[in-house]
């Protein structure tokens, strides 16, 4: 076992865990933030930079510190390793930063995407963002691209996190989407006319951390706040049938999978399910579906939380 | 201080064919590696050498190639890197053209070191002629048993064939060419794991510049230790040097590392001063990604001290007062070019170059285009340039790859050094809507 | 329409049959004989590169396509790749691509005159192709040829110190379709002088 310090907090992990899943162990504030990276999806990760933490200690036999910050999401944790986070100034500051890039060019428009109140980057520009923008220039849009009857396409408000292409090619057996061109002009697109269509194509929806992919049959129907999750299940020949159903009332709007506490599903589950099976009947409910006490699902509104045990002097008071 | 390692012969008659290369002693170096030395001991030769990496980066080559995983029983690969596309740099399209044998020796010594019986030339895609060249090259070397089955009769094997880019800068990092060399997007991948454990197809690989191989055979020839006897320091060896912009005699110059900076803007050796006789203004003296340095700083260090064409030297008092060796592109601005437009030029190339894979460098160096198009075209404000030296400091250090760094260096460096030239643009942006070109404030002062 | 908004249109596929010559097959069968078994993709890029040299100097969908089911990969990969690398046109371009260096060391020596003087004379705008379909407007960045700019390449070849007259005496050898001495045949020195 490997020993590991974050944020003045210890742990012995697994060989080969990384510094990321190592903070998740020890849980709270300590955990930075991640958008495109997702445990259940192979190669993800290392690109939107947020997760961004310093090593102070390489290691227990070569203590040298590792001289940039690194991507705490693919970066394998060494015996002895000492990690700053929230207590670095630098990936405080790094951090903002890429908040403040990723904002550049994402639409303000978080008043009408369902996205609203689940999505990761509305929480990481809450928690980590700044009040006002320096950016003057005109904002990036592209043109509407259509996938098809079930899923919703805005690839303005895409972040390019690549989680969809992953999940596409770890769980389908045939991508038709990718991320085309080149730099600021990168889009995910099918390039040809084509829907997106096969039996675990939903979970693109699921994998996504921004409003980019959204369910088209749960399109401004509600908010997600107004909703009650439920955790259920069915037998299910095609996937694990393990589902969050999102009531209001007794009505069934959406089926989504399973997100922790993090955005991440562990059990994908299979178009039919999704799309098709909207009523109680279909389900075998088990209780309502634990969401995080901050979150907005939760409270119906932001709310300041006080997480004990962690000294930060830096972070500013969520209110 | 004229010596000439890689560009030796460069001028004889037909040098590009195998058999005038012979006959200047050209292969000579593969008979004696092959037959009397091990392949650790051209590692080590390397090592004793100090040759450090010709590209950019100058990491010592040597302890690259101590680096590759021996271990694993997976296939080893050596790919030379000649992807040239960093600004101001020609220097590797030179050597291939005129003496592709040298690469080919080098590179068959570097795949018998390294024990990699596979070996790809990755030339930029716009280089058509080059890559005609080197296959012509390389037919030759294998009719003649220097490549293919049983080099030599030593039992050694190596392939080598050429690939073709298509036209993207990033593909000069590394890990991003060898994504391209797969068959991918050239996005660049995250280190560790760095090639020599998983590289090309996920097996140890080294990537080495054109420039780096071609030293490889003298090396071999002559000892590490007589290659360490030339240059300075810890810059061991010659460099090719391309110079470029406003100088009498462009082109690519191999000198010995320590040459002073002003002799070889002014002398006829070399670039043979400014072009029509003009005052020199500026240099970035590595090509576009590294700090631009105004004439008192490029020619003196800010202790008074001679500048020096070496790794030290030219670094010397770091980002405040130095720049980078980097990849030799020498770019030579006179009194009247702008550093304003050029910033701005160079950071709309960083910009058209980025691959997008993370966000600082995907959404960066698009805004720091943005702004410094403003600036240029007299819609900036004060503001902006503080704004610019925010979003270079935001970019660098926060990326996948290094051409994060490649973005923001020469942002912030104009801005250091020229920083009244901006504001001059800020403040006056009657004169920018009739003058594009030249020094805005020398041409406000003659009119 | 605003330069921020990208209008990347979707492509139809046109089901027009493509195929290479039997001697162009082979040459690419020997291109992927390069690469270690299983890893045809890696012929990815050369094989595009010849697709748009012979199939009329640009891609399409129908010829992409083609490729991925020469080298067993998904169409995806091919129109990632495709639409990644400069060289490769997804438009149709006239018979002569000129590609002008705009980057800093040939920006300096008069890159964006040479520019600005070809648009004259073609009477188009960079990115546009004459209505003859001879010649095809870029601007590209640093070719790597800053010691001899400004710099321009026609095709696979490139033309280096240009002036303003050498733009005229270029287009009208182009016009007449008369073979220009490559420049890789002539010598450093003789491009210097």
């Amino acid at each position: 076992m490997f020993k590991v310090t974050i944020d003045n907090q210890s742990i012995e992990v697994e060989p080969g865990t990384t510094i990321l899943q190592a903070a998740r162990k020890i849980g709270g504030e300590i955990v930075p933030p991640a958008m495109c990276y997702h445990s259940e999806l192979k190669n993800s990760g290392g690109k939107c930079r947020t997760c961004m933490v310093k090593v102070v200690q390489g290691s227990a036999n070569d203590p040298r510190p590792i001289p940039k910050l690194v991507a705490s999401c693919r970066t394998e944790v060494m015996d002895g390793m000492v990690v700053e986070n929230i207590t670095s100034p630098q990936v405080v500051d790094a951090r903002k930063a890429v908040v403040e890039f990723l904002l550049l060019n994402h639409p303000l428009d978080c008043p009408v995407c369902d996205q609203a109140g689940e999505c990761d980057l509305q929480n990481l520009s809450y928690e980590h963002g700044t009040n006002a923008t320096r950016f003057e220039e005109e904002k990036r849009t592209y043109d509407k691209v259509d996938i098809g009857n079930l899923i919703q396409f805005h690839p303005n408000r895409c972040i390019l996190c690549y989680r969809c292409i992953y999940a596409a090619d770890q769980l389908t057996d045939n991508r038709v989407h990718g991320v085309l061109y080149r730099g600021e002009k990168s889009e995910i697109s099918t390039f040809i006319h084509q829907a997106i269509e096969n039996d675990f194509s939903g979970n693109i929806i699921d994998v996504c951390p921004v409003g980019a992919l959204t369910d088209k049959t749960f399109r401004f129907k509600n908010r997600v706040w107004f909703l009650k999750p439920m955790d259920a299940h069915r037998n299910c020949p095609t996937c694990s049938g393990k589902v969050t159903l999102w009531y209001r009332g007794d009505e069934v709007y959406r089926v989504t999978g399973r997100k922790d506490v993090y955005g991440e599903v562990h059990d994908f589950i299979c178009n039919e399910c999704r799309f098709e099976k909207k009523n109680s009947n279909d389900w075998t409910i088990e209780g309502p579906r634990t969401v995080a006490p901050y979150s907005v699902i939760n409270q119906n509104h932001y709310k300041k939380v006080v997480i004990p045990s962690v000294i930060n002097p830096l972070k500013e008071t969520m209110e | 201080m004229e010596r000439k390692i890689v560009l030796e012969h460069i001028d004889v008659e037909g040098i590009q064919h195998l058999d005038v290369y012979r006959q200047h002693g050209g292969y000579l170096s593969l008979k004696k590696a092959l037959k009397s030395m091990t392949p650790d001991e051209v590692v080590t030769e390397v090592k004793t050498a100090g040759l450090r990496g010709r590209g950019g980066a100058g990491f010592p080559t040597g302890m690259k190639w101590s680096f590759i995983d021996k271990k694993s029983g997976n296939p080893r690969y050596l790919i030379c890197n000649a992807d040239e596309s960093e600004p101001g740099t020609f220097k590797d399209r030179y050597l291939m053209q005129h003496i592709p044998h040298r690469l080919i020796e080098g590179m068959i010594c570097a795949a018998y070191a390294l024990g990699a019986n596979k070996a790809y030339i990755y030339v930029r895609g716009e280089f058509k002629a080059v890559i005609g060249i080197l296959n012509t090259a390389i037919k030759e070397a294998y009719a003649a048993g220097l490549l293919g089955k049983n080099i030599l009769g030593s039992g050694f094997d190596l392939d080598l064939h050429v690939h073709s880019g298509a036209g993207a800068y990033i593909c000069g990092e590394e890990t991003a060419l060898i994504e391209s060399l797969e068959g991918k997007r050239g996005n660049p991948r995250l280190k560790p794991p760095f090639p020599a454990i998983k590289g090309l197809y996920q097996c140890p690989t080294v990537v080495n510049n054109v420039e780096t191989l071609a030293n490889i055979g003298w090396i071999v020839n002559n000892g590490g230790e007589e290659y360490a006897k030339i240059g300075i320091g810890r810059s061991t060896g010659t460099k090719l040097i391309s110079a470029c912009g406003n100088i009498n005699k462009p082109g690519v110059y191999e000198i010995e590392l320590g040459l002073p900076v002003h002799e070889f803007i002014y002398s006829n050796d070399y670039c043979g001063g400014i072009k029509g006789g003009k005052e020199l203004k500026a240099v970035v003296p590595g090509g576009s990604s590294v700090p631009i340095l105004p004439k008192e700083l490029i020619l003196k260090t800010i202790e008074g001290v001679d500048r020096l064409m070496s790794y030290e030297s030219l670094s010397e008092g770091g980002f405040i007062s130095g720049s980078m060796l980097g990849s030799g592109g020498f770019i030579v601005f006179d009194e009247d070019a702008c550093i304003v437009r050029n910033t701005y030029n160079f950071s709309r190339f960083y910009h058209h170059e980025s691959c997008g894979q993370c966000s600082p460098c995907r959404e960066g160096t698009s805004w720091m285009e943005s702004v410094l198009h403003r600036i240029e075209n007299g819609q900036g404000k004060t503001k902006d340039i503080d704004l610019l030296v925010s979003i270079a400091s935001k970019i660098e250090g926060n990326t996948i790859c290094p051409l994060g760094d490649a973005a923001s260096w020469p942002v912030a460096a104009a801005i250091r050094h020229f920083r009244h030239e901006f504001e001059f643009h800020v403040n006056h942006p009657e004169l920018i809507k009739n003058i594009k070109h030249g020094n805005l404030e020398k041409l406000d002062v003659k009119n | 329409m605003s330069e921020k908004h990208f209008k990347h249109k979707l492509y139809v596929k046109e089901n027009k049959a493509v195929a290479f010559s039997p001697t162009t097959l082979e040459k690419i069968n020997t291109i992927i004989s390069h690469y270690p078994e299983g890893q045809q993709k890696s012929a990815l890029i050369p094989v595009l590169h010849i697709a748009q040299e012979e199939m009329g100097g640009s891609l399409n969908v129908d010829i992409m396509e083609y490729v991925a089911s020469l080298l067993s990969i998904t169409p995806i990969e091919v129109f990632e790749v495709a639409t990644f690398y400069s060289q490769f046109y997804l438009e149709p371009v006239g018979k002569y691509v000129i590609e002008v260096c705009q980057t800093g060391p040939c920006a300096i020596c008069g890159g964006e005159d040479i520019m600005a003087y070809l648009e004259e004379k073609l009477e188009i705008k960079v990115g546009e192709t004459t209505s003859d379909g001879l010649f095809s407007l870029k601007a590209v960045e640093c070719l790597g040829a800053c010691g001899s700019a400004p710099v321009m390449q026609v095709n696979t070849e490139f033309y280096e110190f240009l002036d303003l007259t050498k733009i005229d005496t270029i287009l009208a050898e182009l016009r007449s379709k008369k073979e220009l001495k490559k420049p890789e045949e002539q010598t450093w020195k003789e491009r210097l002088s």
